[in-house]
Protein backbone atom coordinates (compact mmCIF):
# COMPACT_ATOMS: atom_id res chain seq x y z
CA UNK A 1 0.00 0.00 0.00
CA UNK A 2 0.90 3.41 -0.64
CA UNK A 3 1.84 5.28 1.92
CA UNK A 4 1.66 9.59 2.25
CA UNK A 5 3.00 10.98 5.43
CA UNK A 6 -0.16 12.44 8.04
CA UNK A 7 0.56 16.39 8.03
CA UNK A 8 0.71 18.41 11.17
CA UNK A 9 -0.69 21.05 9.72
CA UNK A 10 -3.01 21.65 6.74
CA UNK A 11 -6.21 20.29 4.81
CA UNK A 12 -7.73 17.19 3.98
CA UNK A 13 -10.02 16.99 1.19
CA UNK A 14 -11.32 13.61 1.72
CA UNK A 15 -14.25 11.22 0.63
CA UNK A 16 -13.77 13.23 -2.96
CA UNK A 17 -15.85 11.03 -5.55
CA UNK A 18 -12.64 8.63 -6.93
CA UNK A 19 -11.60 10.31 -10.34
CA UNK A 20 -12.66 13.69 -9.52
CA UNK A 21 -9.85 14.40 -7.78
CA UNK A 22 -7.87 16.30 -10.21
CA UNK A 23 -11.00 18.35 -11.01
CA UNK A 24 -11.37 19.47 -7.73
CA UNK A 25 -7.40 19.94 -7.57
CA UNK A 26 -7.58 22.50 -10.87
CA UNK A 27 -11.40 23.98 -9.53
CA UNK A 28 -9.70 24.93 -6.23
CA UNK A 29 -6.23 26.64 -7.47
CA UNK A 30 -4.18 23.94 -5.87
CA UNK A 31 -2.04 23.56 -8.91
CA UNK A 32 -0.95 27.15 -7.93
CA UNK A 33 -0.20 26.49 -4.18
CA UNK A 34 3.48 26.60 -3.38
CA UNK A 35 3.54 23.85 -0.21
CA UNK A 36 3.23 20.02 -0.73
CA UNK A 37 -0.21 19.07 -2.05
CA UNK A 38 -0.71 15.26 -2.47
CA UNK A 39 -3.57 13.92 -4.30
CA UNK A 40 -4.08 10.03 -3.70
CA UNK A 41 -6.77 8.48 -6.59
CA UNK A 42 -8.35 5.34 -5.40
CA UNK A 43 -7.99 5.41 -2.42
CA UNK A 44 -9.73 2.16 -0.45
CA UNK A 45 -13.38 3.65 1.36
CA UNK A 46 -14.94 1.23 3.31
CA UNK A 47 -18.60 3.49 2.09
CA UNK A 48 -17.94 3.59 -1.36
CA UNK A 49 -14.98 0.90 -2.52
CA UNK A 50 -12.87 3.95 -3.87
CA UNK A 51 -11.82 7.45 -3.10
CA UNK A 52 -9.69 10.19 -3.81
CA UNK A 53 -7.75 12.16 -1.05
CA UNK A 54 -6.01 15.77 -1.37
CA UNK A 55 -3.60 16.76 1.44
CA UNK A 56 -2.35 19.91 1.71
CA UNK A 57 0.58 20.23 3.90
CA UNK A 58 -0.57 24.40 4.71
CA UNK A 59 -3.92 25.49 6.22
CA UNK A 60 -5.39 28.07 3.52
CA UNK A 61 -9.12 29.62 2.49
CA UNK A 62 -10.20 27.09 0.11
CA UNK A 63 -13.47 28.28 -1.54
CA UNK A 64 -16.03 26.06 -0.04
CA UNK A 65 -18.21 26.64 -3.20
CA UNK A 66 -16.31 25.45 -5.56
CA UNK A 67 -16.09 21.72 -3.40
CA UNK A 68 -19.94 21.86 -2.99
CA UNK A 69 -20.81 22.47 -6.56
CA UNK A 70 -18.27 19.34 -7.58
CA UNK A 71 -19.51 17.08 -4.98
CA UNK A 72 -21.44 18.29 -1.72
CA UNK A 73 -20.47 15.08 -0.11
CA UNK A 74 -16.69 15.79 0.39
CA UNK A 75 -15.18 16.47 3.97
CA UNK A 76 -12.94 19.28 4.53
CA UNK A 77 -10.76 18.55 7.73
CA UNK A 78 -8.29 21.34 9.19
CA UNK A 79 -5.68 20.53 10.70
CA UNK A 80 -3.85 21.76 12.91
CA UNK A 81 -0.83 20.13 15.27
CA UNK A 82 -1.59 16.79 14.28
CA UNK A 83 -5.01 17.22 15.55
CA UNK A 84 -8.46 17.52 13.02
CA UNK A 85 -9.76 21.09 14.47
CA UNK A 86 -12.63 21.42 12.43
CA UNK A 87 -14.54 19.53 10.12
CA UNK A 88 -16.58 21.72 7.50
CA UNK A 89 -19.49 20.09 5.93
CA UNK A 90 -20.18 20.88 2.55
CA UNK A 91 -23.53 21.75 0.76
CA UNK A 92 -24.45 23.05 -3.07
CA UNK A 93 -23.86 26.33 -3.49
CA UNK A 94 -26.95 28.70 -4.37
CA UNK A 95 -25.12 30.56 -6.16
CA UNK A 96 -21.55 30.29 -8.39
CA UNK A 97 -19.61 33.25 -9.32
CA UNK A 98 -17.22 32.56 -12.26
CA UNK A 99 -16.51 28.77 -11.03
CA UNK A 100 -17.93 27.52 -14.86
CA UNK A 101 -18.70 29.55 -17.75
CA UNK A 102 -21.56 29.67 -19.72
CA UNK A 103 -21.08 28.53 -23.18
CA UNK A 104 -24.22 29.33 -24.76
CA UNK A 105 -23.88 31.26 -27.65
CA UNK A 106 -27.34 33.54 -27.42
CA UNK A 107 -26.26 34.23 -23.81
CA UNK A 108 -25.20 37.78 -23.54
CA UNK A 109 -21.86 36.37 -21.07
CA UNK A 110 -20.48 35.67 -24.79
CA UNK A 111 -20.00 38.96 -25.79
CA UNK A 112 -20.18 41.21 -22.52
CA UNK A 113 -16.39 42.05 -22.07
CA UNK A 114 -16.31 41.85 -17.97
CA UNK A 115 -19.19 39.75 -16.59
CA UNK A 116 -19.28 37.41 -14.60
CA UNK A 117 -20.77 33.93 -14.96
CA UNK A 118 -23.17 33.68 -12.42
CA UNK A 119 -25.17 30.42 -12.17
CA UNK A 120 -28.12 30.02 -9.68
CA UNK A 121 -29.07 26.83 -7.95
CA UNK A 122 -32.65 25.82 -9.28
CA UNK A 123 -35.51 24.35 -7.27
CA UNK A 124 -35.06 20.89 -9.31
CA UNK A 125 -31.27 20.98 -8.15
CA UNK A 126 -29.39 21.65 -11.15
CA UNK A 127 -27.71 24.76 -12.34
CA UNK A 128 -28.66 27.45 -14.73
CA UNK A 129 -27.02 30.43 -16.14
CA UNK A 130 -28.95 33.74 -14.33
CA UNK A 131 -29.11 34.90 -17.61
CA UNK A 132 -29.90 32.74 -20.03
CA UNK A 133 -31.38 30.20 -17.60
CA UNK A 134 -29.25 27.25 -19.95
CA UNK A 135 -28.22 24.26 -17.82
CA UNK A 136 -23.95 24.12 -18.32
CA UNK A 137 -23.77 20.70 -20.52
CA UNK A 138 -22.79 17.37 -18.59
CA UNK A 139 -18.89 18.41 -20.44
CA UNK A 140 -19.08 22.12 -18.53
CA UNK A 141 -20.20 20.66 -15.46
CA UNK B 1 -36.20 51.25 -8.21
CA UNK B 2 -37.90 48.53 -10.04
CA UNK B 3 -36.96 46.95 -13.51
CA UNK B 4 -39.14 44.62 -14.93
CA UNK B 5 -36.65 41.76 -16.62
CA UNK B 6 -38.70 38.78 -15.86
CA UNK B 7 -42.41 38.05 -15.56
CA UNK B 8 -42.23 36.84 -12.14
CA UNK B 9 -40.62 40.20 -10.85
CA UNK B 10 -44.06 41.08 -10.67
CA UNK B 11 -46.64 39.06 -7.55
CA UNK B 12 -49.79 37.84 -8.87
CA UNK B 13 -51.68 41.17 -6.38
CA UNK B 14 -48.85 43.82 -8.50
CA UNK B 15 -50.32 42.01 -11.69
CA UNK B 16 -53.92 42.37 -10.83
CA UNK B 17 -53.06 45.94 -9.74
CA UNK B 18 -51.24 46.75 -13.14
CA UNK B 19 -53.91 45.00 -15.22
CA UNK B 20 -56.70 46.89 -13.02
CA UNK B 21 -54.97 50.51 -13.83
CA UNK B 22 -54.24 49.23 -18.04
CA UNK B 23 -58.27 48.47 -18.05
CA UNK B 24 -58.78 52.03 -16.07
CA UNK B 25 -56.06 53.36 -19.02
CA UNK B 26 -58.48 51.50 -21.64
CA UNK B 27 -61.90 52.50 -20.24
CA UNK B 28 -60.47 56.39 -20.51
CA UNK B 29 -57.37 57.18 -22.03
CA UNK B 30 -57.80 60.93 -21.92
CA UNK B 31 -57.43 60.99 -18.46
CA UNK B 32 -54.26 59.59 -18.56
CA UNK B 33 -52.55 61.76 -21.65
CA UNK B 34 -50.26 64.04 -19.04
CA UNK B 35 -49.54 61.81 -16.92
CA UNK B 36 -45.61 61.50 -18.09
CA UNK B 37 -45.30 65.24 -19.12
CA UNK B 38 -41.58 66.02 -19.46
CA UNK B 39 -40.49 62.28 -18.78
CA UNK B 40 -38.50 60.44 -21.59
CA UNK B 41 -38.23 56.96 -22.61
CA UNK B 42 -35.37 55.66 -24.38
CA UNK B 43 -36.27 52.76 -26.76
CA UNK B 44 -32.82 50.79 -27.53
CA UNK B 45 -33.37 48.23 -29.65
CA UNK B 46 -30.14 45.94 -31.03
CA UNK B 47 -32.84 43.89 -33.03
CA UNK B 48 -35.35 44.73 -35.72
CA UNK B 49 -38.71 45.28 -33.94
CA UNK B 50 -41.55 46.91 -35.21
CA UNK B 51 -44.44 46.65 -33.06
CA UNK B 52 -42.86 46.48 -29.60
CA UNK B 53 -40.84 49.04 -30.08
CA UNK B 54 -43.80 51.26 -31.44
CA UNK B 55 -46.20 50.24 -29.08
CA UNK B 56 -43.61 51.13 -26.24
CA UNK B 57 -43.47 54.86 -28.14
CA UNK B 58 -47.51 55.13 -28.67
CA UNK B 59 -47.37 54.45 -24.59
CA UNK B 60 -45.41 57.08 -23.50
CA UNK B 61 -46.55 59.82 -26.12
CA UNK B 62 -49.76 58.96 -25.16
CA UNK B 63 -48.94 59.82 -21.57
CA UNK B 64 -47.49 63.22 -22.92
CA UNK B 65 -43.80 61.96 -22.60
CA UNK B 66 -40.94 61.93 -24.96
CA UNK B 67 -39.21 59.10 -26.93
CA UNK B 68 -35.54 58.60 -27.51
CA UNK B 69 -33.37 56.08 -29.28
CA UNK B 70 -32.20 53.76 -31.43
CA UNK B 71 -33.93 50.55 -33.43
CA UNK B 72 -31.12 48.43 -34.57
CA UNK B 73 -27.47 47.68 -33.54
CA UNK B 74 -25.61 48.97 -36.16
CA UNK B 75 -26.82 52.44 -35.52
CA UNK B 76 -25.81 51.91 -32.28
CA UNK B 77 -22.49 52.32 -29.82
CA UNK B 78 -22.98 48.62 -30.35
CA UNK B 79 -21.69 48.92 -33.21
CA UNK B 80 -18.08 50.10 -31.75
CA UNK B 81 -17.82 47.85 -29.75
CA UNK B 82 -19.33 49.35 -26.39
CA UNK B 83 -21.11 46.95 -23.48
CA UNK B 84 -24.49 47.11 -22.24
CA UNK B 85 -23.30 47.74 -19.21
CA UNK B 86 -21.75 51.00 -20.23
CA UNK B 87 -23.95 51.74 -22.55
CA UNK B 88 -27.13 51.62 -19.96
CA UNK B 89 -25.02 53.89 -17.29
CA UNK B 90 -24.78 56.64 -19.93
CA UNK B 91 -28.73 56.47 -21.17
CA UNK B 92 -29.40 56.52 -17.65
CA UNK B 93 -28.48 60.48 -17.73
CA UNK B 94 -30.65 61.04 -20.81
CA UNK B 95 -33.88 59.36 -19.73
CA UNK B 96 -36.15 58.80 -16.98
CA UNK B 97 -37.14 55.05 -18.20
CA UNK B 98 -35.91 52.55 -20.46
CA UNK B 99 -37.24 49.62 -22.81
CA UNK B 100 -34.18 47.20 -24.19
CA UNK B 101 -34.57 44.74 -26.87
CA UNK B 102 -31.74 42.47 -27.16
CA UNK B 103 -30.77 39.50 -29.22
CA UNK B 104 -28.53 37.48 -26.15
CA UNK B 105 -30.25 36.53 -23.64
CA UNK B 106 -29.60 38.09 -20.32
CA UNK B 107 -28.85 41.76 -21.53
CA UNK B 108 -31.77 43.72 -19.75
CA UNK B 109 -30.69 41.92 -16.91
CA UNK B 110 -27.08 43.41 -17.67
CA UNK B 111 -28.26 46.79 -18.23
CA UNK B 112 -30.64 46.79 -15.01
CA UNK B 113 -27.51 46.09 -12.60
CA UNK B 114 -25.92 49.24 -14.18
CA UNK B 115 -28.59 51.17 -14.57
CA UNK B 116 -30.10 54.39 -12.73
CA UNK B 117 -33.28 54.23 -13.68
CA UNK B 118 -36.01 51.65 -14.30
CA UNK B 119 -35.12 49.42 -17.13
CA UNK B 120 -37.93 46.92 -18.74
CA UNK B 121 -37.32 43.52 -21.21
CA UNK B 122 -38.78 43.94 -24.17
CA UNK B 123 -37.50 40.94 -25.18
CA UNK B 124 -33.92 38.98 -25.21
CA UNK B 125 -33.43 36.85 -27.55
CA UNK B 126 -35.33 33.32 -26.92
CA UNK B 127 -35.71 33.49 -23.54
CA UNK B 128 -38.10 36.71 -22.00
CA UNK B 129 -40.58 39.13 -23.33
CA UNK B 130 -42.27 40.31 -20.10
CA UNK B 131 -44.69 43.12 -21.60
CA UNK B 132 -46.04 40.70 -24.55
CA UNK B 133 -47.09 38.45 -21.65
CA UNK B 134 -48.83 41.70 -19.80
CA UNK B 135 -50.26 42.05 -22.71
CA UNK B 136 -51.76 38.39 -23.25
CA UNK B 137 -52.62 38.57 -19.21
CA UNK B 138 -54.64 41.73 -20.13
CA UNK B 139 -56.02 40.09 -23.83
CA UNK B 140 -56.93 37.07 -21.52
CA UNK B 141 -58.82 38.47 -18.60
CA UNK B 142 -60.77 40.93 -20.91
CA UNK B 143 -62.38 37.82 -23.07
CA UNK B 144 -62.49 35.28 -20.49
CA UNK B 145 -63.19 37.82 -17.46
CA UNK B 146 -60.64 35.94 -15.25
CA UNK B 147 -57.20 34.60 -15.12
CA UNK B 148 -57.14 31.07 -13.69
CA UNK B 149 -59.77 27.77 -14.31
CA UNK B 150 -58.52 28.23 -17.88
CA UNK B 151 -57.06 25.12 -20.42
CA UNK B 152 -54.80 27.02 -22.46
CA UNK B 153 -53.03 25.34 -25.52
CA UNK B 154 -49.59 26.92 -27.10
CA UNK B 155 -49.01 26.06 -30.49
CA UNK B 156 -45.55 26.34 -33.01
CA UNK B 157 -42.75 26.92 -31.64
CA UNK B 158 -42.67 26.51 -27.84
CA UNK B 159 -38.82 25.92 -27.73
CA UNK B 160 -38.09 29.27 -29.00
CA UNK B 161 -40.53 31.23 -28.48
CA UNK B 162 -40.25 33.71 -25.75
CA UNK B 163 -42.97 34.71 -25.23
CA UNK B 164 -44.46 31.17 -24.15
CA UNK B 165 -41.80 30.65 -22.13
CA UNK B 166 -42.64 34.02 -19.91
CA UNK B 167 -46.86 32.98 -20.21
CA UNK B 168 -46.41 29.36 -19.28
CA UNK B 169 -44.32 30.87 -16.00
CA UNK B 170 -47.02 33.63 -15.25
CA UNK B 171 -50.42 31.60 -15.97
CA UNK B 172 -48.80 28.67 -13.90
CA UNK B 173 -49.34 31.14 -10.80
CA UNK B 174 -52.66 31.11 -11.33
CA UNK B 175 -55.71 28.32 -9.59
CA UNK B 176 -56.61 25.32 -11.96
CA UNK B 177 -55.14 25.98 -15.06
CA UNK B 178 -54.39 23.49 -17.56
CA UNK B 179 -51.84 23.39 -20.65
CA UNK B 180 -51.92 21.80 -23.68
CA UNK B 181 -48.45 22.14 -25.69
CA UNK B 182 -48.64 21.53 -29.17
CA UNK B 183 -45.44 21.38 -31.38
CA UNK B 184 -43.05 19.42 -32.74
CA UNK B 185 -40.62 17.21 -31.26
CA UNK B 186 -37.78 19.29 -32.03
CA UNK B 187 -39.75 22.81 -30.73
CA UNK B 188 -41.30 21.14 -27.54
CA UNK B 189 -40.92 23.42 -23.90
CA UNK B 190 -37.44 23.48 -22.67
CA UNK B 191 -37.54 20.70 -19.86
CA UNK B 192 -36.89 23.39 -16.69
CA UNK B 193 -39.54 25.27 -17.86
CA UNK B 194 -42.07 21.80 -17.34
CA UNK B 195 -39.79 21.09 -14.25
CA UNK B 196 -40.08 23.92 -12.16
CA UNK B 197 -43.41 25.82 -13.12
CA UNK B 198 -45.18 23.17 -13.59
CA UNK B 199 -44.63 19.92 -11.98
CA UNK B 200 -44.02 21.05 -8.57
CA UNK B 201 -47.68 22.68 -8.67
CA UNK B 202 -49.04 19.71 -10.22
CA UNK B 203 -50.59 21.19 -12.75
CA UNK B 204 -51.50 19.18 -15.64
CA UNK B 205 -50.50 19.76 -18.85
CA UNK B 206 -49.92 17.36 -22.28
CA UNK B 207 -47.71 17.58 -25.03
CA UNK B 208 -49.47 16.77 -28.52
CA UNK B 209 -48.15 17.30 -32.01
CA UNK B 210 -51.43 17.41 -33.13
CA UNK B 211 -53.54 20.82 -32.87
CA UNK B 212 -56.97 19.17 -34.53
CA UNK B 213 -57.01 17.00 -31.30
CA UNK B 214 -56.28 19.88 -29.14
CA UNK B 215 -58.70 22.22 -30.30
CA UNK B 216 -62.20 21.36 -29.14
CA UNK B 217 -60.57 21.01 -25.12
CA UNK B 218 -58.92 24.99 -25.32
CA UNK B 219 -60.59 27.83 -24.09
CA UNK B 220 -57.55 29.88 -25.20
CA UNK B 221 -55.61 29.14 -28.46
CA UNK B 222 -51.87 31.11 -28.45
CA UNK B 223 -50.47 30.40 -31.55
CA UNK B 224 -46.80 31.31 -32.48
CA UNK B 225 -44.23 31.87 -35.20
CA UNK B 226 -41.41 29.83 -36.24
CA UNK B 227 -39.03 32.36 -35.80
CA UNK B 228 -36.45 31.89 -39.04
CA UNK B 229 -33.75 33.76 -36.65
CA UNK B 230 -33.54 31.39 -33.82
CA UNK B 231 -32.27 28.89 -36.04
CA UNK B 232 -28.54 28.30 -36.62
CA UNK B 233 -29.11 25.78 -39.46
CA UNK B 234 -31.81 27.10 -42.44
CA UNK B 235 -32.47 23.31 -43.26
CA UNK B 236 -34.51 23.03 -40.04
CA UNK B 237 -35.98 26.33 -40.21
CA UNK B 238 -37.77 25.71 -43.29
CA UNK B 239 -38.38 21.83 -42.52
CA UNK B 240 -40.59 23.04 -39.38
CA UNK B 241 -42.04 26.55 -40.70
CA UNK B 242 -45.26 25.46 -41.91
CA UNK B 243 -46.32 22.64 -38.84
CA UNK B 244 -49.33 24.16 -37.97
CA UNK B 245 -51.59 26.53 -39.71
CA UNK B 246 -54.64 27.23 -37.87
CA UNK B 247 -57.63 28.06 -40.62
CA UNK B 248 -61.16 28.64 -40.66
CA UNK B 249 -61.82 24.70 -40.67
CA UNK B 250 -59.59 23.82 -37.95
CA UNK B 251 -61.77 26.76 -36.08
CA UNK B 252 -64.80 24.84 -36.77
CA UNK B 253 -63.71 22.20 -34.06
CA UNK B 254 -63.09 24.79 -31.31
CA UNK B 255 -65.54 26.17 -28.64
CA UNK B 256 -67.68 28.86 -29.97
CA UNK B 257 -66.35 31.42 -27.31
CA UNK B 258 -62.31 30.02 -27.74
CA UNK B 259 -59.78 32.66 -28.12
CA UNK B 260 -57.32 32.84 -30.42
CA UNK B 261 -54.10 35.07 -29.44
CA UNK B 262 -51.28 35.75 -31.18
CA UNK B 263 -47.97 37.40 -30.43
CA UNK B 264 -47.52 39.14 -34.30
CA UNK B 265 -46.24 39.22 -36.27
CA UNK B 266 -48.07 35.79 -38.23
CA UNK B 267 -46.37 35.03 -41.71
CA UNK B 268 -48.74 32.24 -42.72
CA UNK B 269 -49.53 30.14 -39.40
CA UNK B 270 -52.81 31.98 -39.38
CA UNK B 271 -54.35 32.37 -42.66
CA UNK B 272 -56.46 35.37 -43.39
CA UNK B 273 -59.90 33.90 -43.55
CA UNK B 274 -59.97 33.21 -39.18
CA UNK B 275 -58.80 37.31 -38.85
CA UNK B 276 -63.09 38.09 -39.11
CA UNK B 277 -63.76 35.38 -36.63
CA UNK B 278 -65.11 36.90 -33.25
CA UNK B 279 -62.71 34.57 -31.87
CA UNK B 280 -59.77 35.93 -33.16
CA UNK B 281 -58.37 38.37 -30.53
CA UNK B 282 -54.88 38.79 -32.10
CA UNK B 283 -55.10 42.46 -33.38
CA UNK B 284 -57.05 43.35 -29.64
CA UNK B 285 -53.84 42.28 -28.29
CA UNK B 286 -51.93 44.72 -30.39
CA UNK B 287 -54.52 47.15 -28.69
CA UNK B 288 -54.34 46.51 -24.96
CA UNK B 289 -50.38 46.03 -25.59
CA UNK B 290 -50.59 50.08 -25.62
CA UNK B 291 -52.49 50.35 -22.59
CA UNK B 292 -50.53 47.87 -20.45
CA UNK B 293 -47.34 49.59 -21.47
CA UNK B 294 -48.38 52.62 -20.71
CA UNK B 295 -49.65 50.98 -17.29
CA UNK B 296 -46.49 49.59 -16.98
CA UNK B 297 -43.95 52.91 -17.39
CA UNK B 298 -46.48 54.56 -14.84
CA UNK B 299 -45.72 51.75 -11.89
CA UNK B 300 -42.39 52.17 -13.03
CA UNK B 301 -42.03 55.91 -12.96
CA UNK B 302 -44.27 55.57 -9.10
CA UNK B 303 -46.99 58.35 -11.10
CA UNK B 304 -50.05 58.73 -9.78
CA UNK B 305 -53.15 57.73 -11.35
CA UNK B 306 -55.08 60.49 -12.16
CA UNK B 307 -57.59 58.19 -13.06
CA UNK B 308 -58.52 57.59 -9.41
CA UNK B 309 -56.47 55.21 -7.24
CA UNK B 310 -52.97 55.41 -6.51
CA UNK B 311 -51.18 52.93 -8.52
Amino acid sequence: MLNIDSIRNGVVIDHIKAGTGMQIYHLAGLDKLDCCVALIRNARSNKHGQKDIIKIESVIDLDLDVLGYVDPDITVDIIRDGVIVEKKKLAKPARLVNVIRCKNPRCITSVEEAIDHIFFLSPNGRYRCAYCEQEPSKKDA
Amino acid sequence: MRHLIDPLDFSVEEIDALLDLADRIAANPTAYQGVCAHKKLATLFYEPSTRTRLSFEAAMLNLGGAVLGFAGADSSSAAKGESVADTIRAISCYADIAAIRHPKEGAPLRAARYSRIPVINAGDGGHQHPTQTLTDLMTIRRRKGRLGGLTIGLCGDLKFGRTVHSLIKSLARYANMEFVLISPEELRVPEYILSEALEPQHIPYRQLSSLEQAMPHLDILYMTRVQRERFFNEEDYIRLKDTYVLNADKMKLAQPDMAVLHPLPRVNEITLDVDDDPRAAYFEQAQNGVYVRMALIMTLLELTDQGGALC
